[in-house]
């Protein structure tokens, strides 16, 4: 095909309507890399609590959804820019994030931060090398403790920092953590106390998006109202009480 | 804080010396171009020393890959190989891995009337770990450019010097090598531009940032992140590197003319 | 895939390894692959075609066309690729749309800018929302093809700018005192010369470009180095296949990968710059 061709063609498809005639589909935004939120299973799909919680909360919202991943950092833009209406990416509520987009209220309480460290150490190791992944609120409260921050750029990494000695502890989510500490068979070790940084995980949306935003609300108090929404926390959550 | 407050606190916080805390809130433009300034210190620091350093070993190799006995020819072509054929990304990681393994000891060295300790803890820093890792890579693309360069210098030159009566060394320093680098520079210019913008690659794969003291890019990705808006500081950044890109242009193109005076012009 | 992977808590060594190596995960870390080398495919011509058109404007004696080969080799190989690939595919994306937008819904009441947002009628989005998820990749791979394109075309450019100054210029001459039109010259002695210099400098570009691919995960395009970083990463019991940090082994393989490629073309470009060296009078010419 000549090169004019192909021109023409492009063109032809960029301008042209695709007349699909079906239900406004939502498109729910999240990162897949962050169990047990949100991951991608085995199988390959998007899998984790928030991949049923969103599911659920569709349903109850009449909402035909599709599950789109994006990398963590270009996940707000990408929403802003209009790639995907949603963001259920284990993303906590706080005052900058809430002054570029709307959350929805919080579908899951504020997971306090905790240290890893090897075990048998002690909780100076909290006051060392910490470290944390690049961007996150932990690396920003670490930087303003006394310790040490270490920015990596994978969660993957910040651990295995802390296996092979480059750093004393990491700081990230508890949740997140529990995991790795559980899997490790003894080698890593809670130490410290735990913080709490950020609020409780929301969903997040478009200002513009007013609609779509009290559509998930109705439909998220209304979980919280048959206590579905415990009993999904707990399921995903080691049996964790979520109260709501 | 004023912006002659902010150069003076941030302009060179990328390596240490300033302000402790990154600002947080209320970020002015005046905070990003003079954070994102001084995250440039890392990637002309790694450009200068990776390219220099690079270059040596690359006419090393280039001589290597080029010469008739297999002791040097086959571990050039195998090093060549292998850098050209797996992405930065990769080396980095790789590279950072099999320092992490190696025992963390110093060494001290006596220089007479100073005494260093050499640390291997320093290899897994971005500053001498990732230096050698882009040393090793443009090395690497440098020493195939040079290579081809060679094997297409004119033969009527070289067999010119040949009949006047020059040795082989002659040959090599006033025929062979002069050639080489007239022939080799408009791509060796594209290599030197490639590996400079590869510095900003470098906190964005297995070496860590300790501090918050990072290259430019890091300091671009940390304003995307908090104020939401990519529009900002990834021209900011950009406009950055265009400005030391066309120095880079400007130096070479100085070094192209000198190198191609006693040749004829083109039009 | 088999019988057997129903439960792979269940199984062990070989059968263990058939099922994860064949689980749907990986299905899509082989097909992604494909994806890599379609980029890459389908992104050589459109360098090619970038890379003469800025290197004929540089040469030209029009002024306006030599300020825009200048500045398009200048200004694109001053910007580092990946703050290209972070910013272009956004604003090509918006800038399509913003062109859907008018078209379409002309009457439209409202701002398209409201705030920090970007909103479009939706019959104007590119692709629309009720598209499939391949419609949405497909799309995202050729604002990545196009972003290659005009990043790797500039430096093309720059190598065939090189390349035609570097053919002697006795070449030339000779052509003109045949009599040879400008035209001529230039199809029958100036190109086809031009090549022997031009493919050092092309054949880097090309393992550049190759190296360049794990970038469009930074597109939101899934590739092989994204899976293998999610497959490598440390899976808890909470997955199907648990596992500890494979991700030096999924690298390990994608450096084979990798190294293979680049074998393939250097044995490939060792084969035409034999053949364009025949008879030419340059070291390589010799042999």
């Amino acid at each position: 095909m000549t090169f004019t061709k192909l021109l023409a063609g492009a063109a032809l498809v960029a301008l042209s309507a695709t007349s699909v005639i079906a239900a406004d589909t939502v498109r729910m935004g999240t990162e897949g890399a962050y169990a047990p939120y949100n991951f991608i299973n085995d199988k390959g799909e998007v899998d984790g609590y928030e991949r049923e919680l969103g599911d659920e909360l569709c349903k109850r919202a009449s909402l035909d959804c599709t599950w789109v991943t994006n990398d963590w950092d270009s996940i707000i833009p990408n929403l802003v820019s209009g790639n995907y209406d949603t963001i259920m990416a284990g993303m906590s509520i706080t005052a900058e994030r809430d002054e570029v987009i709307d959350f929805t209220s919080e579908y899951f309480p504020s997971d306090p931060s905790s240290y890893v460290a090897l075990a048998g150490a002690d909780a100076s190791a909290t006051k060392g090398t910490v470290a944390a992944q690049t961007a996150t609120i932990q690396a920003a409260f670490v930087a303003e403790s006394d310790a040490t921050v270490v920015e990596f750029a994978t969660m993957e990494d910040t651990i295995a920092a802390v296996r092979n000695g480059e750093a004393d502890s990491v700081l990230a989510d508890h949740a997140a953590l529990k995991d790795i500490v559980d899997a490790s068979g003894g080698a890593l070790a809670f130490v410290g106390e735990d913080v709490s940084i950020g609020g409780g995980v929301g969903m997040g949306v478009r200002e513009s998006d007013k609609e779509l935003r009290d559509k998930f609300e109705a439909a998220i108090a209304s979980m919280k109202a048959d206590g579905s929404l415990n009993a999904m926390i707990a399921k995903w959550f080691d049996g964790r009480k979520a109260g709501y | 804080m004023s912006c002659f407050d902010t150069f003076t606190s941030y302009a060179l916080r990328s390596i240490g010396i300033g302000e402790r805390l990154l600002p947080k809130t209320d970020f002015t433009l005046c905070d990003q171009v003079v954070l994102i300034g001084s995250g440039m210190i890392w990637n002309v620091y790694f450009a200068v020393l990776a390219l220099t350093l690079g270059f040596f070993f690359a006419v090393s190799l280039a001589l290597g890959r080029s010469s008739e006995n297999p002791v040097f020819r086959i571990p050039a072509r195998a090093f060549i190989f292998v850098i050209r054929g797996s992405p930065l990304f990769i080396q980095f990681f790789l590279i950072y891995e099999a320092f992490v393994l190696i025992p963390k000891m110093g060494w001290d060295i006596h220089l007479g009337f100073i005494e260093i300790t050499v640390e291997t803890k320093w290899l897994t820093k971005a500053w001498l770990g990732a230096l050698i890792t882009l040393f090793l890579n443009t090395a690497g693309y440098t020493a195939n450019i040079f290579y081809g360069a060679l094997r297409s210098i004119p033969k009527g030159d070289i067999e010119a010097a040949l009949a006047i009566g020059m040795s082989k060394r002659q040959i090599f320093w006033r025929i062979s090598f002069p050639t080489m680098l007239r022939l080799a520079w408009p791509s060796y210019t594209n290599e030197a531009i490639f590996l400079f913008h590869a510095t900003a690659l470098v906190f964005f794969s297995s070496f860590p940032a300790w501090r918050q003291e990072g290259d430019a890019l890091y300091y671009a990705s940390y304003f995307a992140d908090k104020t939401f808006n990519p529009f900002v500081p990834y021209p900011i950044i950009a406009l950055y590197f265009i400005c030391f890109t066309l120095l880079i242009i400007t130096l070479f193109g100085y070094m192209n003319k000198r190198l191609n005076r006693h040749v004829a012009p083109n039009n | 895939m088999f019988e057997y992977c129903t439960d792979p808590k269940l199984i062990e060594g070989f059968q263990w390894w058939s099922c994860y190596l064949s689980n749907g995960k990986h299905m899509s870390f082989y097909f992604s692959f494909l994806v890599v080398l379609s980029l890459l495919a389908l992104t050589v011509p459109f360098i090619l075609l970038f890379g003469f058109t800025g290197a004929l404007a540089r040469r030209s004696t029009f002024a306006p066309f030599r300020w825009f080969g200048t500045i398009y080799t200048s200004m694109v190989r001053g910007v580092p690729d990946i703050i290209f690939f972070l910013f272009v595919p956004i604003a090509m994306d918006q800038g399509i749309e913003v062109i859907r937008h008018k078209i379409k819904c002309s009457d439209w009441p409202e701002p398209i800018r409201q705030g920090n947002d970007f909103v479009v009628c939706t019959a104007a989005k590119m692709p629309l929302s009720s598209s499939a998820q391949w419609v949405h990749e497909t799309y995202g791979f050729m604002l990545a093809t196009i972003a290659f394109a005009i990043v790797f075309g500039a430096f093309a450019a720059n190598t065939i700018h090189g390349a035609l100054g570097a053919v002697p210029k006795g070449q030339l001459e000779t052509g003109a005192a045949f009599g040879m039109s400008t035209g001529q010259i230039f199809r029958r002695i100036h190109l086809p010369q031009m090549w022997v210099y031009a493919l050092p400098g092309l054949s880097n570009l090309w393992m550049i470009l190759i190296k360049a691919s794990p970038l469009l995960f930074l597109l939101g395009v899934e590739d092989i180095v994204y899976w293998a970083r999610e497959l490598g990463g440390s899976k808890t019991a909470r997955f199907a296949y648990p596992h500890g940090d494979w991700r030096l082994g999924y690298f390990l393989f994608l450096l084979v990968f990798y190294l293979f490629l680049t074998w393939l073309s250097e044995k490939f470009f060792d084969r035409i710059m034999h053949k364009l060296s025949r008879g030419q009078n340059t070291a390589a010419g010799m042999s």
